[in-house]
């Protein structure tokens, strides 16, 4: 196995040294831009920046490319069994088409060879320093960021260099979201967030609870109904459990043939509904509770395998948990259950540690922060946050056209400066716009979009910037 | 694929629709030293093969030390039969292997294979591109055949294979014995991607503002000149020129000009670094 370690680092030499307001010493990159992570996200905006002619000085906590898709690294939510829910014509960047050899739904192996190939080809790791943390981003005068680097793990000095723009692409998959119970401290079983979750050898032989039905949720229990003893899913909600295959293609590819025609919502949702009765069937016949929403108002799941599970007894729904015991869980109907590990797929939360809560207007720190195509910031003209989306299809499109569209802009800010400026009045006026049909309050659900209203919206974004 | 100057984003009835995968013949030559030139992959046009630029091309452009592929489009050459094959699958063909080579690389289309790449470079951010001979359809192409070969041509207006001949291809320098081996290995495109050439489909703007060499004969019996000059033009240039020359440039006598002029142009490029 190849492994994506790069010593072949640019130095950022100071070009003109200054001192920032502590003092410190900074060096001067000039018009270069700074992009933070090499995951799918921040490897798109070195090649796109490149591509319209910017310097860029990537920074990447780990020591290869792929981010979340790398599982080395130790921050990664992927497990050996991952493979792709959103299928290949929706997940590949739009201009670096997946191999017509691969599956419909490539493994997770297959996605980090495709990032390195794809870092290889447009010949990015130059412009990477890996091992390499950010640990403060702080605006200056005239639009520009100071960025403080250091070593990932708090090793060697920290370094701080000065940029004239700057692309956030940290991921919003690797802060585990723990829920809190009653009791939980005191449970003598093993608890573990599906982050550290790795191989089903974790759940061999043992009786095991899975908390949350989210994609990483579903996949779990369904390697828990093969390996474990005994396996409980609990959800606070009943889901729509859509297969991977519909009508003898793609779920994806057949949802996208009814967008192309431009259906409407209500009558997709009508027609889903429809399709998933006569595939699936009624799941309340397995005490699943029904859905408290229409389809496409939560996080599309994608596992033509959870329902077979049931079906066969492998896999137990329960109700939400309400407390823990030593040697026991209570759940919401008072019945009791006796796992031995309890993996909480309870999903992930947005982090943006680096960064002053001022920036995104967030004192409260919630990660929410308010942004115009989940990406521009009011009131920072040369900051871009990149992939903070929960697309119901493939990310990686989204944030390659994202990426152009802030490289399109920082050409403007230069050629054609009314243009900018009309863009950051934009910004300012449409911060805070939902790309999605109504969708249930959930921590998880505030930048869910969908990808066709996303992109429509870029394409406008892109028109208006540059259009006659 | 309809006209359009604009930057498309949504793509759903593609995306709905995938390119059915189809087994590709790629031929190559690589320099015995990797000095980091980018790949040149060239794109033969209707009827032709890799073979075609296995001939001379490969090798001479591996010679002076750039990496060199031909690709074979699906239903030519050694790539897998596809009768009901569509431009739009053929770009798919083009761009699949571009994206397979290890660099950004430059595209090189002849005759019919130039709207491939064109139509590939909407796809594909290559890192320059070649258009020799362009085919870019539309009825004068089809009026200019008739009239040199009707019987060669009429069937293709039915949906029948498109034949050309001798004098459309090569100069008369080439001699008798090679020329006709090379018609001899003619095949033919299929039926829905020749017809689509009449209707002259615009292929959408390049992404990633490749350069763009356009290189041809004046003395072409397929390609007339204004053709390349409109071609040029479209890509902001003047074509080269290499009078004396049929409309295979790759396989006629004096192959060895034109390509040295790309490599040079290649060289001088700040696209080979
Ligand atoms: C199990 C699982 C399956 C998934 N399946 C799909 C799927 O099928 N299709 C899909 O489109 N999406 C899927 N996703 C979503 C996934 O988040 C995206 O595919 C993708 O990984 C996001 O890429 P990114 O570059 O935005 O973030 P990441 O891949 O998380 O990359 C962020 C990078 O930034 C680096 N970084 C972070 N902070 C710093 C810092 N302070 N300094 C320096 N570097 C830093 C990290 O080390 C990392 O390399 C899945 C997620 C999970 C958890
Ligand atoms: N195979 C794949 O490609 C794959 C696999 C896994 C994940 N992913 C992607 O990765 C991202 C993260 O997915 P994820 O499944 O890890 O997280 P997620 O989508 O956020 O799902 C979390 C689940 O936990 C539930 N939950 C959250 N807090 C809870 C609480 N306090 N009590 C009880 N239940 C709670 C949620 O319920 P609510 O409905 O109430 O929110 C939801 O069912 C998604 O984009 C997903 O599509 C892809």
């Amino acid at each position: 196995m190849s492994t994506s370690t790069d010593h072949g680092r640019p130095d950022p030499e100071a070009t003109s040294p200054a001192a920032n307001s502590d003092g410190r010493p900074v060096s001067d990159r000039g018009d270069t831009v700074c992009v933070i992570g090499a995951g799918a996200s921040g490897l798109t905006a070195i090649k796109n920046l490149r591509e319209h002619g910017f310097g860029v000085d990537c920074y990447e906590r780990e020591t290869g490319v792929g981010g979340a898709w790398n599982w080395r690294h130790d921050r990664s939510p992927v497990y050996a069994s991952t493979h792709l829910i959103s299928s290949k014509p929706f997940t590949q960047f739009p201009d670096f088409p997946m191999p017509d050899s691969w599956p419909d739904y490539p493994h997770h192996g297959q996605l980090l060879s495709y990032f390195e190939r794809y870092a290889d080809h447009f010949d990015l790791r130059s412009h990477i320093w890996f091992g390499t943390e950010v640990i403060r981003v702080e605006p200056v005068d005239g639009d520009r960021w100071d960025v403080t680097t250091r070593s990932t793990g708090g090793y060697g000095p920290e370094r701080t260099a000065r940029y004239a723009a700057v692309v956030i692409a940290n991921g919003h998959n690797w802060s585990p979201k723990l829920p809190r119970y009653e009791g939980l401290e005191e449970f003598r079983g093993e608890i573990m967030h599906a982050s550290s979750y790795k191989d089903p050898a974790q759940l061999r032989g043992k009786r095991v609870l899975v908390v949350g039905a989210g994609n990483t949720g579903c996949d779990i229990a369904v390697e828990a109904a093969q390996q474990a003893s005994r396996c409980w899913h609990s959800t606070r909600r009943g889901y729509w459990y859509a297969p991977k295959y519909v009508l003898g293609r793609p779920a994806d590819q057949v949802n996208d043939s009814l967008l192309a025609l431009r259906v409407p919502l209500r009558v997709r949702q009508w027609l889903y509904h429809w399709t998933l009765r006569l595939t699936v069937g009624d799941l309340t016949r397995f005490g699943l509770p029904k859905p408290d929403h229409r389809v496409y108002e939560t996080h599309p799941i994608a596992n033509s395998q959870l329902v077979y599970y049931v079906g066969h007894g492998g896999i137990g729904p329960v109700p939400d948990v309400a407390r823990f015991h030593p040697y026991a869980v209570e759940l919401a109907d008072g019945r009791e259950i006796d796992p031995e590990v309890v993996v909480f797929a309870t999903g992930y939360l947005p982090r943006f540690e680096f960064l002053d809560a001022s920036v995104f207007a967030d004192s409260a720190g919630t990660g929410r922060p308010t942004l115009w195509l989940n990406a521009f910031t009011p009131g920072h003209p040369t900051l871009a946050v990149a992939g903070l989306l929960q697309p119901d299809s493939g990310l990686f499109t989204l944030s390659h056209w994202q990426t152009v569209l802030f490289a399109r802009l920082l050409q403007a800010r230069r050629d054609r400066p009314e243009r900018a400026t009309a863009f950051a009045s934009r910004v300012r006026e449409r911060a805070g716009e939902r790309y999605s049909g109504p969708v249930k309050d959930s921590s998880r659900h505030w930048f869910e979009v969908g990808h066709a209203d996303y992109l429509r919206a870029i394409q406008r974004a892109l028109v208006e910037l540059e259009g006659k | 694929m309809s006209a359009s100057s604009e930057l498309r984003i949504m793509r759903g009835r593609e995306w709905s629709r995938p390119v059915r995968p189809a087994r590709r013949e790629v031929l190559s030559a690589v320099p015995e030293l990797e000095e980091g030139r980018p790949p040149l992959l060239f794109v033969p046009g209707f009827g032709h093969g890799a073979w075609a630029f296995a001939e001379h091309w490969l090798g001479h452009v591996a010679s002076r030390g750039f990496p060199a592929y031909a690709v074979s489009l699906r239903g030519h050459g050694g790539s897998e039969p596809a009768p009901e094959a569509t431009l739009r699958a053929y770009a798919h063909d083009v761009v699949q292997v571009a994206a397979s080579l290890p660099r950004q690389a430059v595209l090189v289309g002849h005759g019919a294979g130039a709207l491939v790449v064109a139509h590939a470079l909407a796809r594909y951010p290559a890192r320059g591109a070649v258009l020799v001979a362009p085919v870019f359809g539309g009825w004068g192409v089809l009026g200019a055949a008739l009239r040199r070969n009707p019987a060669g041509t009429l069937p293709a207006v039915f949906g029948g294979p498109l034949r050309l001949n001798r004098g459309q291809l090569f100069s008369r320098e080439l001699p008798d014995e090679e020329a006709r081996r090379y018609v001899g290995r003619l095949g033919r495109a299929g039926r829905r991607a020749q017809w689509a050439l009449l209707g002259e489909p615009e292929a959408e703007p390049a992404v990633g503002a490749p350069p763009v060499l356009v290189l041809g004969s004046p003395d072409d019996r397929v390609v007339p000149a204004s053709t390349l000059t409109r071609v040029a033009r479209r890509y902001g240039s003047a074509p080269l020129l290499f009078p004396g020359m049929g409309h295979d440039l790759m396989l006629d006598a004096r192959w060895a000009e034109p390509i040295d002029a790309i490599l040079d142009w290649l060289e001088k490029e700040p696209v080979a670094h």
